[in-house]
């Protein structure tokens, strides 16, 4: 496992949650009644460090998707820390916060929707540079980012419906690297794509942790996708972190019971052919 | 012989006069029996069931055979096919918050197919559908039937999308990717409810899907589907051990299993490389010529058809099996 981390294991997490709780206000069930809450994170703790491939998994409504919006900067903490290189996002001002947008990138499950229709890919790609107001040569930049997913120049003029979902995922995936993140944070990458085509997205997602020291946090329901990946796991149940380990031994040996419920909803090739998958 | 099988359909072709989805497609599912029809997106297995169903999109036709119940579906008028669907062929679809309609009780929903096709009266169908419900495992069904599709989780909308196909002892249930909208965990229960129920009832079940190990858990046969063609067809033991199809073999290998996780963390999945090719632009010969590592000038000129006796594969250089490779 430590072979995909060329990176010392002591270095310094990049992207690091302490004791993060989220609370959401419900309706009011009464007139006068004070309004319930909901908490969808509770005391979450992780962290990523460079060149590292972090996994999260849980069942829909587990708060994975809430956690990944304090990741990205998006939604703000009740309480606790989003910390980048050290310095908390929200308290460490301007300068800092602008670094930790251009350094913290994000590639969501599907890529038909989130690359405008309208816009040629080559635009697309550049959008990042210009909203985030990064100089450079932008030209020499695409250039590079596509040699880095393994598309064509051609690609630059044409538009999202003239690809398939695998190379729209490569393009969302270039757009993501486009400012030159730190970290990368895959919101369920392949479970839109096909079968044949998941395999060519998930080596390249583990090329670019490899060869350009990124930090991934990869999120997925699946986890032997996640488990291929990642060297490192965080379960979550009901906004707790319920279970943290190396892939296999959660695989393998599973404590918590939400991991053990994912555990066995694994279905597999072996186990059908042998009768016993659906025992 | 048509009485025999639940389902047998010959020289399936779907188009729609730009574009042909489905290629010349023939199968056969025995009653009570179990088949797989594996494929991406763009393969065509969507629409072959769809084609059975007699539910094709506006301006879409289909030729050839498929012999169901002593009748030839092709040929039958809408108003036939309508009295069949849900009587002796049904489908549980994908995604059961847009197929199930949103303003009817879900209760409602199943006794209506039910009194409309066994001519029965309303509190019999109503008394039927709790019934079914309690089937389903699901909780408290008499307050389940005067829940909207809304107010219920996933899971639970696709066991009343399951007890409506069951709802009047189909001899074919269809089922199109039953559990991709669904979570994880709660694919395993649904999977099972379906199995033990079709069993029960003696029907047959063409599973669609692109996940292998559903088949592998459901299915006594499969077919491989690819850009329109059946490309592998045979039992699932054989065609998942001893595929001898690229694709199929491709298919199996680019799957993250514990096998290839359990090597090291630096193991690589296989992956084929390129893409389904559009159903307008398809490749000359063997569809699959572009994608393979052993394709050869025949393939790029003349098209494999099936063959084999029990594995039947459409490939003009295949895998070589087990017992080849030991024999070498």
């Amino acid at each position: 496992m430590t072979a995909v981390t060329p990176f010392p294991a002591d270095a310094r997490p990049l992207l690091e949650v302490r004791q993060l709780s989220q609370t959401y206000n419900l309706r009011r069930q009464k007139l006068f009644a004070s309004r319930p809450t909901l908490r969808v994170l509770d005391t979450i703790d992780l962290s990523v460090r460079p060149g590292e491939a972090v996994g999260l998994v849980g069942e829909s409504g587990s708060g994975k998707t809430t956690l990944t919006r304090m990741l990205t900067g998006v939604e703000k903490p009740m309480s606790g820390n989003v910390l980048y290189d050290g310095l908390d996002v929200w308290t460490g001002g301007e300068a800092h916060r602008k670094l930790f947008r251009r350094s913290v990138q994000v590639v969501l499950q599907n890529p038909r929707s989130s690359l405008d229709p309208r816009m040629r890919v080559g635009t697309s790609l550049l959008e990042p540079l210009r909203s985030l107001k990064i100089e450079g040569d932008h030209a020499a930049r695409v250039l590079e980012v596509l040699d880095q997913v393994g598309l064509q120049k051609s690609a630059l003029e044409r538009f999202p419906h003239e690809f398939s979902g695998g190379q729209l995922q490569r393009i969302a995936i270039a757009r993501a690297l486009m400012p030159g993140p730190k970290v990368l944070i895959a919101d369920e990458p392949v479970s839109a794509l096909d079968v044949s085509i998941q395999a060519q997205v998930l080596n390249l997602l583990k090329d670019l942790v490899r060869d350009l020291g990124l930090g991934l946090v990869f999120i997925a329901h699946d986890l032997s996708v996640v488990a291929y990946t990642t060297s490192k796991v965080y379960v979550m149940s009901s906004g707790k972190i319920v279970e943290v380990g190396k892939p296999l031994d959660l695989f393998r040996n599973p404590q918590a019971e939400a991991t053990q419920a994912l555990v066995g909803a694994v279905l597999s090739v072996e186990a059908g052919l042998a009768g016993n998958a659906l025992a | 012989m048509t009485s025999r099988n639940a389902i047998e359909v010959r020289d399936l072709v779907v188009g729609n006069g730009d574009v042909t989805a489905v290629r010349g497609v023939s199968f056969t599912i025995p009653q009570g029996g179990r088949m797989g029809l594996v494929g991406e997106s763009g393969s065509g297995k969507s629409m072959t069931a769809l084609a059975l169903m007699g539910l094709l999109p506006m301006g879409w036709s289909t030729h050839g055979s498929v012999l169901h119940d002593g009748v030839d579906l092709v040929t039958q008028s809408d108003k036939a096919l309508s009295s069949r669907r849900g009587r002796t062929i049904s489908m549980v679809f994908q995604d059961p918050l847009s197929s199930l309609n949103p303003v009817r009780r879900v209760g409602d929903q199943i006794s209506w197919v039910i009194r409309k096709h066994m001519g029965v009266d309303k509190k019999t169908a109503e008394q039927q559908t709790i019934e079914l419900i309690t089937q389903m495992k699901l909780p408290r069904p008499e307050q389940l039937v005067r829940a909207y599709p809304h107010e219920i989780s996933g899971g639970q909308r696709q066991r009343i999308m399951i007890a409506m196909a069951l709802a009047c002892y189909p001899q074919l249930i269809i089922a199109d990717e039953p559990t991709t909208a669904l979570d994880v965990t709660v694919q395993k229960q649904v999977l099972r409810l379906l199995n033990g129920a079709a069993h029960d009832r003696g029907s047959a079940l063409l599973m669609i899907t692109h996940d292998l190990p559903i088949i592998a858990a459901m299915c006594d046969t499969v077919a491989v589907m690819y850009a329109g063609r059946i490309v592998e067809m045979g039992p699932v033991a054989e065609v998942f051990r001893n595929p001898r199809h690229h694709y199929t073999r491709g298919l199996l290998d680019s799957q993250p299993t514990m096998d290839n996780i359990a090597l090291d963390g630096t193991s690589r999945l296989v992956s084929i490389p390129g893409m389904v090719p559009p159903l307008h632009d398809l490749p000359t010969g063997c569809a699959f010529n572009p994608r393979c590592a052993v394709a050869t000038d025949r393939c790029r000129a003349e098209m494999p058809e099936l063959s084999g006796d029990t594995l039947k594969s459409a490939c003009w250089h295949p895998v070589p099996n087990s017992s080849e490779v030991a024999a070498q």
